[in-house]
């Protein structure tokens, strides 16, 4: 494309303007509210906020199940991919629809029929229950309600690569002698962990910032069901702002954190493609 | 023998890909499969492979039936047309990685694809990844990698379809060469007369899954058994003559048609080669106009438009048009030094103009 | 075709299912597979999609419809209609404007453009609705100003409306931005030279090629700013009747321990998931062939 100077097009200042008014506003500018109070706190003060003894369980948590919940969607979602788009069978292209469900659906509802389905009398609860297995109210609720959330990305991150993947490759893997497993190991599944990785780092970006279905799920009491974003709001709720910003700088930060991460790996799974 | 198809079918469905084909590779040789896209070659060759399974028929290698064998103990080796390396892995381990799979011991491992690096020109790139090398070195990767663990056979798809046409020549004379120092059975799928016949030491011509010939270079091109081989392999003139008195006539061409019935259609199929023309008006029996010259190295090839309308197409070297003094328009006499009356058996389904958008015009010219 | 004798015929699958060892998994690793992966659709995708239908009619349809025609349900409803409808609108006019001068333009910068549009895709839903609070909240940096001249932004529409926008900001431009570069600028400069101008070019040649991009990315953007909970909870003070959107009424019909009533305005909810995924994939369908026939044209 040619640079700007020689683009014949018109519209790039009206736009320009348009898109930095909205990014400005909507964006930058609370983004700079948020630092702006956060440089107010002093390092002790901020420090003190971010490690009391229930944020650190809120973490705990958060962390914790957050991490179960995007190793069960890297591996189930990998089998999913894998199905969806190796196999041919009845409803493949239902279930392939569905995969997006948990993206269209509003989190509260997510939470409410999760929080239902594994309570004691629930579909899958009465079954459960009494085998031990507590869905509703723990914190095994909470990492369900984040698998939910997270299900789509390892799949959807790895359904292009899968279908990418050129079919030569296993056959000349077979013709070298090398079975189906060993087919897999060695030449499949080097191709396809960026791709799970990436899918893996958004599902656990993605649950850490999880909200609207966890609140159902959960008992959501102090230093046992409290998730992090779950403690910000009881902050706000107790108009301890120092406190709540705190919480969120920390969030923040780690989610910056896994978006560089996610980077990467996009930039690493490219580097074999020529 | 290394490798016998016998009577094998191969269906997708309710198509045929392969029917009924039938032949044989000898040890040591080095041979073609030769047809049109869609003519089934990639087929057999896969079905040698083990990657397809034959409808009905069997294959057999080294006078062992391999239908029930899987890919993984067939002992083959196989290049894909787009060579389908291994990106995650260097060079030194693509091509390792049959040997690993065999067991083979970690410093007989080096020492063959060391041995490998060398014999193809590869030294000092064993670390590279795929994605860092040229065509030509990928390719010759893909067929170290099959050649690692000494196959009985090794099979290439199209190898000369992924690189360029400056680079496509050299290889063709590497192909001839490797071949000739390993002296490994070799089969080798090509939709391009040109390459088939200056690499082989036999050719099998497919059409529509049905096998049409096989033999040597010569063989087909000299004696095509059929008019889609006649036509496949280089040029040929071709026309449709009806029998009257045991002569073929068409226009006011005769030719010698003995034991034909009265009224009986036949096609005439010549090579430009055995038009000879003169500018002595009298010296042939036929008169014609030189129509079209065109160039083609040190080839010519001319269009001549006999008075009846007929069309023949020739050829001469430059040299032999200099001396005529040939030029467009002039009026010539010719004669057809031999010809053959075509079985047109199985080339009822290739209709002319199918067959000759599949050629490209010089070939055959080199011949 | 006649049929081959029997013999034969046990001999060919014999040897099919052989051979196809080599490249393909056996039939039982297969559908082992496939039940495993099922198994775990079932659980998290069916079974929450029809619980909801189920505990929203548990009750009969009477109890549903009175539940839905409740007045602060029915305000709730409202409410998050009047927020998509602004919240939507204001996201296709941004959106359009970047797609254009990304897709369209090279500049400086471009990147960070690109990635500083997809950074509320990182932020928690709580910590964007707190960011609006540190700036319009009673103690936020805008609190005082806002008080002395009586605007309300938070515990009111305004601050949910901004929430909203938040959170589906990178909604509509994402979308947009590859199908527009994807459409290249040869079409728009040959509308110009043949005398078209800049908003003619606009209308009738660039928006045509990309509107299924555009409808699926308002698709989507829409599904989010009716369904969002966590940033529009913080901002929003749920008062009943006036702040509470669908998705809070849901969680506060909830806390009153009516399950029933929760469960059917959550039931609206998921029928516009589905809509949603029904016209998603209707449209990614279309949207592949025109990408397809964009990609052709400008080469």
């Amino acid at each position: 494309m040619a640079s700007k100077r020689f683009n014949a097009l018109p519209g790039f200042g009206l736009t320009m303007g348009v898109t930095l008014f909205f990014l400005s506003a909507i964006v930058l500018l609370p983004f700079a509210g948020l630092v702006l109070r956060t440089l107010g706190l002093s390092w002790s003060e901020f420090w003190g906020l971010a490690t009391t003894d229930r944020a650190m369980a809120a973490y705990r948590l958060t962390f914790g199940a957050s991490l179960i919940a995007a190793v069960t969607n890297a591996i189930f979602g990998t089998l999913l991919a894998w199905v969806l788009v190796r196999y041919e069978f009845p409803g493949r292209r239902f279930i392939d629809a569905m995969v997006d469900f948990p993206f269209a659906l509003p989190t509260a509802v997510a939470g409410l029929t999760l929080a239902n389905l594994f309570s004691a009398n629930g579909w899958l609860g009465r079954f459960l229950v009494p085998l031990g297995i507590e869905g509703a109210f723990t914190p095994l609720g909470v990492t369900l309600a984040l698998t939910f959330v997270g299900l789509p990305f390892v799949v959807r991150t790895l359904q292009p690569v899968l279908e990418g993947l050129e079919r030569e490759v296993e056959e000349v893997a077979a013709t070298l002698g090398a079975g189906r497993l060993r087919t897999f190991a060695s030449v499949i599944a080097p191709s396809l962990l960026p791709a799970i990785l990436t899918g893996f780092a958004q599902a656990f970006a993605r649950a850490i910032g999880e909200y609207g279905s966890v609140v159902f799920i959960s008992s959501n009491k102090p230093f046992e069901g409290e998730i992090a974003p779950y403690l910000i709001m009881m902050r706000l709720e107790e108009f301890d702002y120092a406190g709540a910003i705190a919480l969120a700088v920390v969030l923040l930060v780690f989610s910056f954190v896994l978006l560089i991460v996610i980077n990467l790996l996009e930039q690493w799974a490219s580097h074999f493609e020529h | 023998m290394s490798i016998e198809l016998r009577n094998v079918t191969k269906q997708f469905g309710q198509v045929a890909a392969v029917s009924n084909v039938s032949f044989s590779v000898n040890e040591g040789e080095l041979m073609a499969l030769l047809g049109p896209s869609g003519g089934g070659k990639t087929t057999v060759l896969r079905m040698i492979a083990g990657l397809e399974v034959p409808t009905t028929g069997d294959i057999f290698i080294r006078g062992q039936r391999v239908n029930d064998l899987s890919v993984q103990e067939r002992n083959i080796g196989f290049v894909f047309q787009n060579y389908a390396l291994f990106k995650n892995m260097t060079v030194f381990k693509n091509i390792a990685f049959g040997l690993k799979i065999k067991k083979w011991k970690r410093a007989d491992i080096k020492d063959r694809v060391h041995e490998l690096l060398q014999l193809f020109g590869l030294e000092g790139l064993e670390k590279r990844y795929p994605h860092q090398l040229s065509g030509g070195q990928r390719q010759r990767v893909a067929i170290a990698r099959a050649l690692a663990s000494k196959p009985s056979v090794l099979l290439l798809d199209e190898p000369f379809g992924a690189v360029d046409a400056k680079i496509r020549q050299e290889l063709r004379e590497w192909l001839v060469t490797l071949h000739h120092d390993l002296n490994v059975t070799t089969i080798f799928v090509t939709h391009d007369q040109e390459e088939a016949l200056e690499v082989s030491n036999r050719i099998v011509i497919f059409s529509r899954g049905h096998l049409e010939q096989v033999g040597t270079p010569r063989e087909v091109y000299e004696t095509p058994a059929n008019e889609f081989v006649a036509r496949f392999i280089g040029v040929m003139n071709v026309l449709d003559a009806e029998v009257k008195g045991g002569v073929a006539r068409v226009g006011e061409l005769q030719f010698p048609a003995p034991g034909r019935r009265d009224g009986s259609k036949v096609r005439i199929g010549f090579r430009p080669y055995a038009v000879q023309i003169s500018t002595d008006l009298t010296l042939y029996p036929y008169r014609a106009v030189l129509r079209h010259t065109f160039f083609l190295g040190i080839m010519l090839r001319l269009e001549l438009e006999l008075a009846s309308g007929l069309i023949l197409r020739s050829r001469m070297t430059k040299e032999e048009y200099a001396q005529l003094g040939l030029e467009d328009d002039r009026e010539v006499s010719l004669q057809i030094r031999n010809f053959r009356i075509l079985s047109s058996d199985t080339s009822a389904l290739s209709p002319e103009q199918e067959v000759q958008h599949l050629m490209p015009p010089t070939i055959g010219e080199h011949i | 075709m006649s049929a081959p004798p029997s013999t034969t015929r046990r001999n060919q699958s014999q040897t099919h299912r052989q051979s196809r060892r080599g490249t393909e998994e056996s039939p039982l690793v297969k559908w082992l597979l496939i039940t495993v992966a099922l198994s775990f659709c079932t659980v998290f995708l069916l079974l929450p999609l029809a619980n909801v239908f189920v505990q929203a009619l548990a009750k009969g349809w009477s109890f549903y419809v009175q539940s839905l025609t409740h007045p602060d349900s029915w305000a709730a409803i409202r409410l998050t209609l009047l927020v998509a409808a602004i919240s939507v609108p204001i996201n296709v006019v941004f959106g359009i404007a970047a797609a254009w001068c990304i897709a369209k333009f090279n500049f400086r910068g471009k990147s960070l453009l690109v990635t500083l549009i997809d950074l509320p895709f990182s932020v928690s839903p709580v910590v964007a609705g707190l960011m609006f609070v540190v700036l319009f909240g009673a103690q936020g940096f805008f609190g005082p100003w806002l008080e002395a001249h009586n605007i309300k932004i938070i515990f009111a529409v305004p601050g949910i409306v901004l929430a909203t926008v938040f959170v589906t900001f990178p909604f509509v431009a994402r979308e947009l931005i590859p199908v527009m570069q994807a459409t290249g600028t040869e079409q728009e400069q040959a509308a110009l030279t043949l005398g078209a101008s800049g908003w003619q070019t606009f209308w009738r040649v660039t928006l045509p090629s990309v509107k299924w991009g555009l409808i699926y990315g308002i698709i989507l953007c829409n599904a989010r700013a009716m369904g969002e909970f966590g940033a529009v909870s913080v901002v929003s003070g749920h008062i009943t009747g006036l702040t509470d959107t669908m998705p809070l009424r849901v969680e506060k019909l909830y806390q009153e321990y009516n399950a029933p009533a929760a469960f059917a305005v959550a039931s609206l909810l998921a029928v516009l998931a589905l809509v949603t995924l029904g016209l998603k994939t209707l449209l990614e369908w279309k949207q592949a062939r025109a990408y397809e026939r964009a990609l052709r044209d400008s080469r």
